[in-house]
């Protein structure tokens, strides 16, 4: 850039003039925006994500239908997923059943610990232990993966090859956990209600027939469905905004990184905020 | 062709209208392409014509707007105003299913290659006649080995891109980016992060890939050595414009302050009356430019 003599010369458009004096409106100015600022960013950062979901569901329908890329998915999701929530499931049932055993135990009622353990496991504990343990796993995974296609130019690579991206990456990735975190979430229900099972009758000696009888008695399709409907909101939710971490990443590893802990903390915050929304929905429906 | 230097600098303003838009001689046209980031104008007015099947190498410092000039040429960016022809037709205003169809004329060669890292060199280099032909799997092997091996590239169809040199990775891009035959060759500073042999090497390959295919390549570089070795024609992007064009000599001999300090500084040229272009490899270690 040239210089101008008048470069060197004291003067209003001076580098080195001191800023005028800040008043009191000009501090009210920043406040507001600061105010603004952060609504601002949710609000873009929601529409961002709806509108790559928008994008996802519309080439969903389009030619190529990517199977081998979904089944891969699928896979990832959720095959590679089953010891972890088999796992967590298990264990969350045993402890769930202890802790109940011992809680009813002082009423007597000790013989209700399969329809509680049921209830809070179909409607509650499955679809959001599953989504959690999804989000953590695979959520991660997924949002490092395409954060680093980003920023290697991978993504810019396959629109040069007139292959979409949102179609070939994203699609296949929210259909996947949409069909598959519902479908762990039923494992997860087998697994926990074994482990109480086994807990509740083998060490905590409550009557086996009592304990099947009460949870056939108050735990019935109903509870299964609300189970899986959110844990299908959940699986597309949690899907949605690890692509989208990892889709938008910017700023090299260390974009790639923050893409990565907001695709988990978004994750988890927004399937608990889901939960409680989705929950009411449903129970009103339900007992309409 | 004109012998003298061209200043395309505001010259072309209101010529819209006169651009002949399917030319035989200009496969790319460009006029009035501009582009802002936020507050940042990053092109504010790009004229450019392309000839076919020559070597047309945009030229420029860091942060002077080439790569974002050159993704959209393929559709990857939407500029704010202006035009891009290809072959005729206006790509602006095309959605993403016609850009498919438009960047199928393209191939390109990214900076780091942006070879799909999950996905052997094979894999690499099969992938679009996978995604756009429908041939079989013994004759995609058999078209994928042969592009290998015309790059030179012998025995590491069953690598993965992590385990190549940056040479390697470079010459597998576009080996990936020929695999369809395209009709024009986009590289994005080819020689960077080369060393002096990986770079001639690369220039020879650019410049052999347009005598034996005909293919129309832009390549964007601030690499002069490179630039002056296989340039056909040289734009330079200054400021957001297209402040010159010409042949390499032209460029040489231009008498416009930043063309020359960048041409100097990279110590190619030297200005005391001689044009010649110094020795190769010992203009390849010491590149100012680079990062």
């Amino acid at each position: 850039m040239a210089t101008t003599p008048g470069g060197l010369m004291s003067g209003p458009d001076a580098a080195d003039e001191p800023a005028p004096p800040r008043g009191a409106w000009d501090r009210v100015v920043d406040l507001n925006d600061r105010l603004w600022a952060f609504p601002t960013r949710g609000i873009e950062e929601v529409g961002k994500h709806v509108m790559l979901f928008g994008a996802s569901v519309r080439w969903l329908f389009k030619r190529p239908f990517r199977i081998g890329v979904l089944v891969e998915a699928m896979d990832y999701i959720g095959v590679q997923s089953i010891l972890i929530v088999g796992m967590i499931g298990l264990f969350v049932g045993m402890v769930f059943a202890l802790q109940l055993v011992s809680a009813l135990r002082t009423f007597g009622t000790e013989g209700f610990v399969g329809a509680t353990l049921g209830i809070a496991v179909t409607r509650e504990l499955s679809p959001v232990f599953t989504s959690i343990v999804v989000a953590a796993r695979a959520g991660a995974g997924m949002a490092t993966e395409l954060g680093s296609m980003r920023i290697t130019e991978q993504i810019d690579a396959l629109s040069t090859m007139a292959v979409n991206p949102i179609q070939y990456l994203v699609t296949p990735r929210v259909l996947a956990g949409t069909i598959m975190v519902p479908l762990m979430s039923i494992f997860f229900v087998i697994m926990a209600m074994t482990g109480g099972y086994g807990v509740a009758v083998f060490i905590e000696h409550v009557d086996p027939g009592v304990f099947m009888e009460n949870l056939r008695w108050l735990v019935d399709t109903k509870d299964l469905i609300q189970g899986l409907t959110k844990a299908t909101v959940f699986g597309t939710a949690l899907t949605v905004i690890s692509c989208a971490q990892g889709f938008n990443a910017s700023g090299g590893a260390k974009g790639v990184g923050i893409g990565t802990t907001r695709a988990v903390v978004g994750s988890f915050v927004t399937i608990l905020v889901l939960d409680y929304f989705l929950t009411d929905i449903i129970l009103v429906l339900q007992n309409k | 062709m004109s012998g003298e230097t061209e200043r395309a600098e505001g010259a072309k303003e209101g010529k819209e209208a006169a651009v002949d838009r399917k030319s035989d001689q200009y496969q790319i046209r460009i006029r009035g392409l501009t582009k802002s980031f936020g507050d940042h104008k990053v092109l504010r007015g790009v004229d450019l014509d392309v000839e076919r099947g020559k070597i047309h190498i945009i030229i420029g410092g860091s942060g002077q707007g080439k790569s974002v000039l050159m993704k959209h040429l393929m559709g990857l960016l939407k500029p704010d105003a202006g035009h891009i022809w290809v072959d005729g037709e206006d790509v602006v205003p095309l959605d993403d299913v016609e850009l498919n169809r438009v960047r199928r004329k393209f191939g390109m060669l990214f900076q780091y290659a942006a070879l799909f890292d999950s996905l052997t060199v094979e894999q690499n280099v099969a992938f679009p006649l996978i995604e756009h032909t429908k041939k079989s799997k013994s004759e995609i092997h058999e078209m994928v080995t042969k592009r290998l091996n015309s790059l030179g590239l012998r025995n590491i169809e069953k690598k993965f891109p992590a385990e190549l040199s940056g040479g390697m990775r470079k010459r597998v891009g576009l080996a990936r980016a020929l695999v369809l035959e395209p009709q024009i060759l986009l590289y994005d500073e080819p020689t960077t992060g080369l060393d002096p042999v990986a770079t001639k090497n690369v220039d020879d390959m650019i410049r052999d890939i347009s005598k034996e295919t005909g293919v129309t390549s832009v390549v964007i570089s601030h690499d002069m050595a490179s630039t002056f070795r296989i340039a056909h024609r040289i734009s330079m992007l200054y400021e957001g414009k297209i402040a010159v064009t010409g042949s390499p000599e032209e460029i040489k001999r231009s008498n416009l302050p930043f063309v020359r300090e960048f041409v100097e500084m990279s110590g190619t040229v030297q200005f005391e009356g001689n044009d010649k272009c110094a020795d190769d490899d010992e203009d390849t270690q010491t590149r100012p430019g680079d990062r």
